[in-house]
């Protein structure tokens, strides 16, 4: 063992390297034969069946109508346009959960890292008992248990009779979009993005391309004098009509989805604090800075950059919860896609393959995108 | 890939022994049982995909017993295939995966009230054998509502269950009316109800069957109103592969069996009697005469077998329907001479 381990290094199971390549290969050869025989069994068993795999039907009208969504859809719209709004209402509630839980989870993590007995201990208790519990009962007990102890829709809270909360939603208000406001809506979210970039890399001097700031709120005033008005919402038959409403099931679902992702987050965030030196708060100290200037000068900025890559598992996995959402009807991919239209068209395969496949890609961007930022700000050593 | 191959062989060898027992047959007149007989036969007992819990079709009692409606149309089966009620594998399937189980072979007929259209025959290869449940979308709302006929939904939220055709019916039947009717999809019926007893929704929606069976669950059952009108089809029934069509015939007539006895007046516990009946229909449906069950590739017992093992038709329908047990009125359910649908062929 010990002479073996001379010749490969230090590595976890030592080789020569002409032998690593060749079992390498041996193993790729082994996965692929694999994959080939899976191919092939599945191929002839729905050849067998007279089945074949046909994507047509995503052409062919879906028939049924979402309770929910951001994009406009009716009964009349395709297959593929099911799975696109429902593909919008997945990625809607992934972004909400990833926001939130950053932030949950950042205020956790620093409460349970506080010399404050209080803080420290309600941070560790949230922590534990929802890190402790399946995601999937804590979605339930937000819908069942929280939410549904609302009042009835007739008997709705109001909030100066332009927004309402009952067991259907909070009814807000919603804007009439005039001609040029769907332009200006436009306008303004570039231009927030572009400010930025156009201060660092235009040849401007720093004090009068803070100007460029200005851009932004003038387009969103603009933006408010564009709207025709504003469409309130009012009790119609068995519920509330107009304006725009934020179900309990996304609400639910987001809630769920952002705690427990932020007991996760917390727990990373005590990790990536405490793995900085003592040495640094020490220094920082005898510096005379105050624990809360420790913190944002000497400690987050580096414990940040230690958090990414597992940062980056735990939005996956939200991602991936999101699918949870089937469970209280919230219209997400899965219950749509994976359920209504599979048992509609009946094309389990092909269904099933597209569900994987959307997850993949955005599973794949998502962890991209954060691999690029890490690359970004992890600490070079030289 | 060897897997295939022996799947080949075996089919050339199955099809070369029918071909052989067939010829031989022809002699005596008694055809093959098929392909499917053959291995239950040799399994000794019958693969029945079921609900996987349902109140009425299928469900399982504290200790664990399968039994429902459709339950027992599996034990008929196996009654008439291999003697004995209790040679049944039942396979709990749910909404997603029932046709696929049933495509690849894991199962041997689908009994699982599931409704029979054109392309579950045509687009997935089944074949569409009998219809044992006419059934019917309904909705079921709060009294207090005061609404009394489906037309009155206009903005209504409906909860119900995922992985059927019912959000697509509820579509159908508001753009028919120009009106719009919110649908809330479930993957289990707790949250379902859990949502409809808040207030989350207006109301239930479900088949005919089910409705009567979601009602009994509520917290205050004469809360809610099943409303008269049903908007869809659901005639639920049996399904097999295309394929054995053999096979597919021994369904369809112990459907029918089940069906004939009740219009005989054959049950479970007077069918030794009927052996001695002079009715024609009577004999050949207990094998007396006319060896209908040899025919089929069985023997001449099985229906009567089949009867005796669970009861004719009308038996089964008040076990789990009856007013002992989930009170929904027989309707359209009932035989044809009695104002019913269902209108077995004859035994001749």
């Amino acid at each position: 063992m010990a002479g073996k381990s001379r010749k490969g290094g230090s590595s976890l199971w030592p080789m020569k390297a002409s032998h690593a390549l060749l079992m390498q290969g041996v193993a790729l050869l082994i996965g692929g034969l694999v994959i080939a025989w899976f191919a092939q069994n599945a191929a002839s068993n729905l050849a067998r069946r007279s089945m074949q795999l046909d994507f047509g039907f995503l052409g062919s009208p879906a028939g049924f109508s979402m309770p929910f969504q951001i994009l406009s859809f009716g009964p009349t719209d395709t297959y593929f346009m099911a799975l696109v709004t429902a593909f919008a209402n997945t990625l809607l509630v992934s972004a909400m959960g990833v926001v939130t839980s950053t932030v949950v989870g950042l205020g956790l993590g620093v409460m349970r890292l506080s010399q404050n007995w209080l803080l420290s201990t309600v941070s560790g208790a949230i922590v534990e008992l929802v890190r402790n519990t399946p995601q999937l009962l804590q979605i339930v007990f937000w819908y069942v248990g929280v939410l549904q102890v609302l009042p009835q829709a007739r008997q709705s809270l109001s909030f100066g009779d332009v927004a309402f909360l009952n067991i259907r939603g909070l009814f807000l208000p919603a804007p009439i979009g005039g001609s040029w406001s769907s332009l200006l809506l436009i306008t303004f979210f570039l231009s927030l993005a572009l400010a930025p970039l156009a201060r660092r890399y235009l040849p401007l001097h720093p004090r009068r391309s803070s100007l460029l700031w200005l851009v932004p709120p003038v387009l969103l005033i603009a933006l408010a004098f564009s709207l025709k008005g504003w469409s309130l919402p009012a009790l119609k038959g068995f519920n509330f009509a107009g304006g725009m409403v934020l179900p309990p099931e996304l609400v639910a679902l987001w809630a769920g989805l952002s705690l427990y992702t932020a007991a996760f987050v917390a727990e990373i965030v005590r990790a990536s604090v405490e793995a900085i030196g003592k040495g640094q708060v020490e220094a920082a100290n005898s510096l005379g800075l105050s624990s809360w200037l420790t913190l944002r000068l000497v400690v987050l900025p580096q414990a940040l950059r230690l958090m990414i890559p597992q940062l980056t598992n735990q939005y996956l996995n939200l991602i991936k919860s999101s699918s949870l959402g089937a469970a209280i009807a919230y219209p997400e991919i899965v219950q749509i896609f994976a359920g209504t239209v599979l048992n509609q068209s009946g094309r389990a395969i092909e269904v099933m393959v597209i569900v994987m496949g959307v997850f993949l890609i955005i599973n794949l961007a998502a962890s991209a995108a954060l691999a690029q930022l890490n690359e970004r700000v992890a600490l070079k050593e030289r | 890939m060897t897997k295939a191959r022996r799947t080949l062989l075996k089919t050339l060898a199955l099809f070369a022994g029918s071909v052989l027992v067939s010829a031989s047959a022809m002699a005596q007149s008694i055809p093959a049982p098929g392909p499917t007989v053959e291995a239950i036969k040799k399994r000794g007992e019958l693969n029945c995909g079921v609900d996987a819990g349902i109140p009425g079709f299928a469900f399982q009692d504290a200790s664990g017993v399968w039994k429902g409606f459709d339950v027992d149309y599996c034990k008929a089966l196996a009654a008439a295939v291999l003697g004995d009620p209790a040679k049944v594998k039942y396979v709990g399937t749910t909404a997603k995966v029932r046709f696929t189980v049933l495509q690849s072979g894991e199962i041997d007929v689908l009994v699982r009230d599931s409704t029979l259209t054109f392309a579950r025959d045509i687009d997935l290869g089944l074949t569409e054998v009998a219809v044992n449940f006419y059934a019917g979308q309904g909705f079921m709302v709060r009294k207090s509502l005061g609404v009394n006929s489906a037309a009155e939904l206009n903005g209504a939220t409906m909860c119900m269950l995922t992985g059927a055709t019912l959000e697509l019916n509820i579509a159908d039947f508001a753009r028919s009316k120009g009106t719009t009717i919110n649908s809330l999809l479930f993957e289990k019926s707790e949250e379902a109800f859990a949502a409809a007893e808040s207030g989350r929704c207006d109301g239930y929606s479900d088949d005919t069957g089910s409705l009567a069976a979601a009602r009994s669950t509520m917290k205050v059952p004469d809360d809610w109103v099943i409303l008269p009108d049903v908007i869809s089809k659901e005639p639920l029934g049996l399904h097999t592969r295309d394929g054995d069509y053999r096979w597919s015939d021994i369904v369809f007539w112990v459907d029918a069996g089940l069906k004939t006895a009740e219009e005989f007046g054959i049950t479970k516990e007077n069918v030794d009697e009927k052996k001695s009946s002079s009715d024609p229909f009577v004999r050949r449906l207990l094998g007396l005469e006319g060896d209908f069950g040899k025919k089929l590739g069985l023997d001449n017992e099985a229906f009567y077998r089949a009867i005796k093992s669970v009861g004719n038709y009308g038996q089964i329908y008040d076990a789990y329907f009856g007013p002992k047990a989930l009170g929904l009125p027989r309707g359209i359910n009932n035989l044809w001479n009695q104002g019913g649908l269902h209108y077995p062929l004859p035994f001749r």
